[in-house]
């Protein structure tokens, strides 16, 4: 199944198994959901769990904080990413805040759901991927799949969670297929990377949209250059497992992190620093970042390919990595 | 004043009246001391008194059910006591102390108490208006016949969240009663100099809502309007905006010393003729209660205020131990275990080892 059917299978699995979850967003319901992920819902569901609202992303996310403190459990869609941005004082001082704040004493069982991405001609105010922002943030946990099964198990476990989650999707990966079994109703674990691809001579760290560009990175080194390449998806941003990431570089000596987003402050940046600390002795290249070029997103279609994190970019920098800058 | 109602005939007999006159001189009372323990330093941080409004914060608080929720902005000492969140607990949150009603982690403007459902203390201007609107909806959704006061100040009705949260109030059938405490400034800023439309309960008019204005110093009809559209919100799921007028004798914080944008006259003028609670003495004099019987009930506030100093100064400082306990719900460890790796120096020994979610 697709990953928007993987993503409405969990929304569906949760909502009967527990009557606390409801979904609430702009044209989630009549309209069948902007991206077509909760298409069906409100005829089953109902429009009192299946709520549209008004564009009052401010409103509704913070009721979505209200809602769940008292036991609720809303599961909020945001149209994109790049519109959260109006509500960031709902996630970032409110939603992330009670638990420490009120000294333990409330939680906000809350789940946030939105796509970001880039390459669709959206450009610069719809193409956005904050995702180190949000992930630095303490007191939010943000989890970002790159495949349907991975998406539904733990979109299951982010609704299941006790704390706000940041369920971060992506536009391109909407479409893209993967085997889901749909007879396990197992629930995903946060805080858990994979290892999507074995390999032994460069690991690539990446989440999201990131790991299908990193795959297709990795066949193509292996075919055309001979190497033995890595992929670790992160799955989870915060928690961050930086376990399993520094295990794999302590084995291949070289990383190239990538992501979605502008590398400068980003996840990208992060992970450079953690591996530098935890395998300093194990590096034998510089940690290499690949990211969205630090311009706002072009709308011409050829600058808009140059500016993505393209697989001809992924590779220069893997290439660097493993035979050092010419 | 315009268009603010004040009630004519006392409607509160005395057996009530000096309960809640108890109540507001606690408020009083409390404000005084938390200055004094500021200004020693035992209390950091923003410190945001609300004396001169205990009238406003007392009768609405009065207008709740044991089942119904509060949730307020940041000057909200007294709106924790008039919901009986023992003041020992109040003045050692202020004091940082682990005895404390959000354990030292929230201070003076993040006060609460879940077993009260009183909801925060929050301390972004506005920002309460959405989570209390959720608080709303949650209720409904839950089938309570619950209604949820939200106070915020004057200042709070230009941000787009007072908009928003109008809105969808109106919108869904909340059963919400949005209570702006009009203390005429927004830290120096006067109602008339930010608001374009400074009769603020006219706004409710914008999203089809009732509005009404009160004379916040007048306890009756505080009371009145609170009880009543409380109920009607409860029963009938239609939101109000009360706008209570009332008057900040302290400067916004402790810190401000609030004469650089009033003049002393006015402030004296509104201690002298409209004090909320000379004007409760007075009521409780004419309706026949003794004078010794009043006194005893100041008394009583100013020994409670001293024991909850007593509990405060006498409450362990939270340990450094536990420090992240309580941004993550519990069961989190698990997921975080294999983020130490690399992290920051010292990070780990902070985030991983003070009991994240264990």
């Amino acid at each position: 199944m697709t990953y928007r059917e993987a993503i409405r299978l969990a929304l569906r699995e949760e909502m009967n198994r527990d009557s606390s979850v409801f979904v609430m967003g702009e044209e989630v319901g009549l309209f069948d959901g902007s991206y077509k992920v909760t298409s069906g819902l409100m005829d089953e569901f109902g429009p009192d769990r299946v709520r549209d609202t008004p564009i009052s992303e401010e409103a509704f996310v913070g009721a979505g904080v209200g809602a769940a403190m008292i036991g609720e459990r809303p599961v909020v869609e945001i149209m994109t990413l790049n519109f959260l941005l109006v509500a960031m004082d709902q996630v970032i001082n409110h939603a992330a805040k009670v638990g420490a704040m009120f000294g333990g004493e409330v939680r906000v069982p809350m789940v946030i759901r939105t796509p970001n991405g880039a390459g669709n001609q959206l450009t610069a105010q719809h193409s956005q991927s904050f995702d180190g922002w949000f992930a630095g943030t303490p007191g939010l946990k943000v989890i970002a799949p790159s495949n349907p099964r991975d998406a539904r198990a733990l979109l299951k476990a982010a609704i299941r969670d006790d704390d706000p989650v940041l369920f971060i999707e992506n536009l391109p990966l909407y479409k893209q297929k993967g085997e889901v079994d749909t007879a396990d109703d197992s629930v995903g674990e946060i805080g858990r990377a994979a290892v999507a691809r074995e390999g032994s001579d460069l690991t690539m760290v990446s989440h999201s949209f990131a790991t299908t560009r990193c795959l297709d990175v990795a066949e193509r080194l292996e075919s055309e250059h001979g190497y033995s390449v890595e992929v670790i998806d992160l799955r989870s941003l915060r928690p961050l497992d930086v376990e399993t990431v520094s295990e794999s570089v302590a084995r291949t000596n070289r990383a190239v992190c990538v992501e979605e987003g502008w590398p400068t402050y980003g996840v990208t940046a992060e992970l450079a620093a953690r591996i530098q600390r935890a395998c300093f002795d194990d590096l034998d290249a510089p940690v290499e970042r690949v990211g969205m070029a630090e311009v706002p997103l072009p709308y011409a279609k050829s600058l808009e390919i140059e500016a993505m994190p393209n697989t001809d970019r992924i590779i220069a920098a893997a290439i660097a990595t493993l035979e050092g800058a010419k | 004043m315009a268009g603010a109602v004040t009630t004519d005939e006392p409607s509160v007999g005395p057996v009530e009246r000096l309960s809640l006159y108890s109540s507001m001189v606690l408020s009083r009372e409390f404000e005084t001391e938390a200055e004094r323990q500021y200004k020693a330093a035992k209390i950091g941080g923003y410190c945001h008194l609300s004396s001169g409004q205990e009238a406003a914060t007392v009768g609405c608080v009065e207008g709740l059910g044991e089942d119904d929720y509060l949730v307020t902005g940041y000057r909200c000492h007294g709106f924790a006591l008039a919901r009986g969140v023992p003041p020992e607990e109040v003045m050692a949150e202020l004091f940082g102390r682990q005895g404390g009603c959000a354990h030292g982690r929230g201070g003076s403007m993040h006060l609460l108490d879940v077993d009260r459902n009183y909801y925060g203390g929050w301390g972004i201007v506005a920002g309460q208006l959405p989570v209390a609107t959720g608080l709303a909806l949650g209720a409904v959704r839950q089938d309570r016949r619950s209604a949820v006061l939200c106070e915020l100040g004057d200042g709070a009705v230009n941000m787009g969240a007072w908009h928003e949260s109008l809105n969808l109030a109106a919108l869904w059938d909340l059963p919400i009663v949005f209570l702006v405490v009009n203390n005429s400034y927004g830290m120096g800023t006067s109602v008339e100099r930010a608001s374009a439309e400074p009769e603020i309960y006219r706004r409710a008019e914008a999203h089809r809502m009732h509005g009404e204005r009160i004379d916040g110093n007048d306890l009756d009809a505080v009371l009145e309007a609170s009880t009543r559209l409380l109920d009607r919100a409860r029963s009938e799921r239609l939101p109000a905006v009360i706008e209570a007028v009332t008057y900040r004798y302290r400067g916004h914080s402790v810190a401000d010393a609030g004469i650089a944008y009033r003049s002393k006259e006015e402030v004296a003028s509104w201690k002298e003729h409209r004090d909320p609670i000379s004007l409760q003495r007075d009521l409780l004099l004419t309706q026949g209660v003794p004078e010794d019987e009043i006194a005893g009930v100041e008394r009583a506030a100013i020994e409670a205020v001293r024991r909850a100093v007593e509990f405060a100064d006498s409450s362990p400082e939270p340990s450094t131990d536990e420090m992240a306990s309580g941004v993550y719900s519990p069961g989190s460890a698990r997921q975080f275990e294999r983020m130490r790796p690399g992290s920051p120096f010292g990070e780990a020994s902070l985030t991983f080892d003070a009991g994240l979610g264990s």
